[in-house]
């Protein structure tokens, strides 16, 4: 059975879900679980559900030690930023330790990072910046963009023995979706398909994926056929989907709300240009937010982010091009 | 006492009751003007008197630095009141052309030089300033604000011990107002548990550390001042601990575009279901509780500071119409300061 539920509301119950079902999962980190009448407190105890100070250092260090001594640690970090104060630790403490002990041990751990709050929180809590994670080897990244995935990443990204970056899209924290009740579990590495379509395939990241459907709406008015691609997760990424949808159509469009330079969609356009590029029949067209850092008035905010006019300008363009010679 | 002889305390009453009525005007504009601020932004209602008692104790050439709870040193610094309120409605004459908003205020003409929207990030930066200040030697002082959440930071014990070190022009300003958004002191802090003053952190890096009580411009300039002097003298840092009471909630709700943003009650009431414990706070308001004083002590009559009080509303509704007023910044600037 599915039910209506906000993508946050998704989220926690996952974890929740994940607590009961294992007695290694601990939870904790700023401002959660500070009176005794929270839930995650009231079903698990102080043991495995704490407040800490605002130490990201120590916190997502704990989270790796707890995690080579048996134990699954979620961190609660709200802001996808605060873990740039723990760079050391995200980076080059969790991914490396299973590698430089020869597979001797691992480090299951989660951090929970919203990011992209894109509605006046400026330049320092706005960032998009799975981009500067996607590429480290060891870590995975997860970037749920229905409430459904949200609950089914999750989980998965618990019972995952890897250390596991879980990015949260802030703007659409309140969005409602359908989302199935008790065990719901997403694997990681599995691109959706949100939209079939024969003319262009448009890969799009987190909340960047409602904005593409959006567009492809417009565009099925025009009488061009989007296919919407949600890779779900981007390391691992679903590369084998979106290369099988790009020799379908011959037509690619990435949209993502990270800096173009620093983006997913650099990465993914350049996977497709080292191997299907003689499917393509235009150039691959980037709907990127521009190399700045995010403004706090309405108007230079929206300048610098990809929208759905955007999109759909984008894909329009692929299409009008002229065919690249094979 | 030389330093409190000095001290205007008419000035420090008025810069007092223009912070307060600033952030008054923030917070009503969530209602008079629904949408307008975004984004979250951090008052400094309840804290007036320590940061007009801690910038009455530096002068022309010193410098501050602040964190994202920012909009009350500027203000008593002497930036026109007009070009804050702009800059948090994100109006192109804002103080920094809308591109930073309420957390991001700088004004370096005025010796403000920057705020950082990441807890303690500020307080390195500080500290680099008061490197730069003693390189100079032209007798410059750093204060460094920064709330008591940001003690448990690296970054803070980090410069407090190179600072001591290199024994730099600098005094660390903590204002505690005994919450980390809805986290109260003893249940992060180890000195708060212990029943300890947080001053006491000041003891592992072999600096001063003086609990004040931040209700108080008097006291807190007092202090403020005396640790300026040693900075000043070559000595070194001190740790002021200056005790406050946030009278606003730690920000407005954080909630995606399509909900309206508002004040929430104080985490007091909102989270612990104390609100004797806010209720108490009120009546230790420090604006009223130094008019009173100063009526009492003859320095003002009650006219007198009557007529301050409409002057400062009468600027701070100006300020309000200016951002109202004001144009937003043209899209196409938006890619204007990513470099020098």
């Amino acid at each position: 059975m599915a039910r209506e539920l906000p993508y946050i509301v998704a989220i926690n119950e996952a974890i929740h879900l994940e607590m009961e079902r294992d007695d290694s999962v601990l939870f904790f980190g700023q401002n959660m679980a500070t009176t005794e009448n929270e839930p995650f407190v009231d079903a698990f105890g102080r043991d495995r559900v704490r407040v800490t100070p605002i130490s990201e250092t120590a916190e997502i260090g704990i989270a790796v030690g707890a995690a080579l001594a048996g134990y699954r640690p979620v961190v609660e970090l709200y802001m996808a930023e605060f873990m740039l104060v723990a760079m050391d630790q995200v980076v080059n403490e969790a991914p490396r330790f299973r590698y430089m002990s020869g597979g001797r041990v691992k480090v299951p751990l989660v951090l929970k990072a919203g990011y992209g709050f894109t509605a006046g929180w400026a330049g320092q809590h706005t960032g998009s910046i799975y981009g500067m994670f996607m590429g480290v080897p060891g870590l995975k990244v997860a970037v749920p963009a229905t409430a459904a995935d949200a609950k089914g990443l999750m989980a998965t990204a618990i019972r995952d023995d890897n250390p596991v970056v879980y990015f949260h899209h802030y703007l659409l924290t309140l969005e409602h979706g359908e989302v199935p009740e008790g065990e719901h579990v997403v694997p990681f590495g599995e691109a959706a398909i949100r939209r079939s379509g024969g003319d262009v395939t448009v890969v799009a990241i987190g909340a960047m994926v409602g904005k593409a459907l959006a567009a492809a709406e417009t565009l099925a008015a025009e009488g061009i056929e989007v296919e919407v691609i949600d890779p779900r997760t981007l390391a691992p990424l679903d590369m084998p989907r979106i290369l099988e949808s790009v020799e379908k159509t011959g037509r690619l469009v990435l949209v993502d709300q990270a800096t173009r330079h620093a983006s997913a969609s650099a990465v993914i356009a350049g996977e497709v240009a080292d191997t299907a590029f003689g499917a393509l029949k235009a150039p691959v067209k980037q709907v990127t937010a521009l190399d700045a850092t995010i403004a706090y008035s309405a108007p230079l905010e929206a300048a610098l982010l990809p929208d759905e006019e955007k999109i759909a300008g984008a894909v329009r363009e692929v299409v009008g091009s002229p065919t690249v010679a094979a | 006492m030389t330093q409190e002889s000095g001290l205007d305390r008419v000035w420090v009453f008025t810069q007092m009751l223009r912070i307060r009525e600033f952030e008054e005007r923030v917070k009503r504009t969530f209602e008079e003007h629904p949408g307008v601020i975004r984004g979250h932004t951090h008052l400094a209602d309840g804290a007036e008197a320590s940061i007009v008692g801690s910038l009455a104790a530096i002068g022309e050439g010193d410098q501050v630095m602040a964190t994202y709870r920012c909009h009350g040193y500027p203000i008593a610094l002497g930036t026109p009141t007009t070009a804050i309120m702009a800059e948090i409605y994100g109006k192109k004459t804002g103080l920094c052309g809308g591109f930073g908003g309420s957390m991001h205020l700088v004004d370096v003409e005025r010796g403000f030089l920057g705020t950082s929207g990441i807890v303690a990030q500020g307080i390195p930066h500080a500290t680099g300033a008061a490197w730069a200040a003693q390189i100079r030697k032209q007798d410059q002082v750093v204060l460094c604000f920064f709330g008591d959440g940001a003690s448990k930071q690296g970054a803070f014990h980090e410069s407090l011990n190179i600072a001591s070190v290199w024994k730099l022009p600098i005094v660390y300003v903590m204002e505690n107002n005994g919450y980390n958004v809805h986290t109260r002191s003893a249940q992060e802090d180890a000195n708060a548990a212990a029943g300890e003053p947080l001053a006491i952190k000041a003891k592992a890096y072999a600096m001063p550390g003086v609990t004040v009580d931040g209700g108080d411009p008097v006291a807190v300039h007092e202090v403020v001042s005396a640790a300026v002097a040693r900075a000043r003298g070559g000595d070194g840092p001190t740790l002021v601990e200056s005790n406050v009471y946030r009278l606003s909630a730690h920000g407005n709700i954080i909630a995606p575009p399509g909900v309206p943003l508002h004040f929430p009650e104080h985490e007091a009431i909102e989270k612990f279901g104390a609100p004797e414990e806010y209720e108490a706070a009120l009546r230790g308001d420090p604006v009223p509780r130094f008019r009173a004083r100063l009526v009492e002590d003859g320095t003002l009559d009650a006219e007198h500071a009557d007529r301050i009080a409409d002057e400062v509303r009468a600027e701070m509704q100006a300020a309000v119409d200016f951002g109202i007023e004001s144009d937003f910044p043209a899209p196409e600037e938006a890619t204007n300061f990513v470099y020098a």
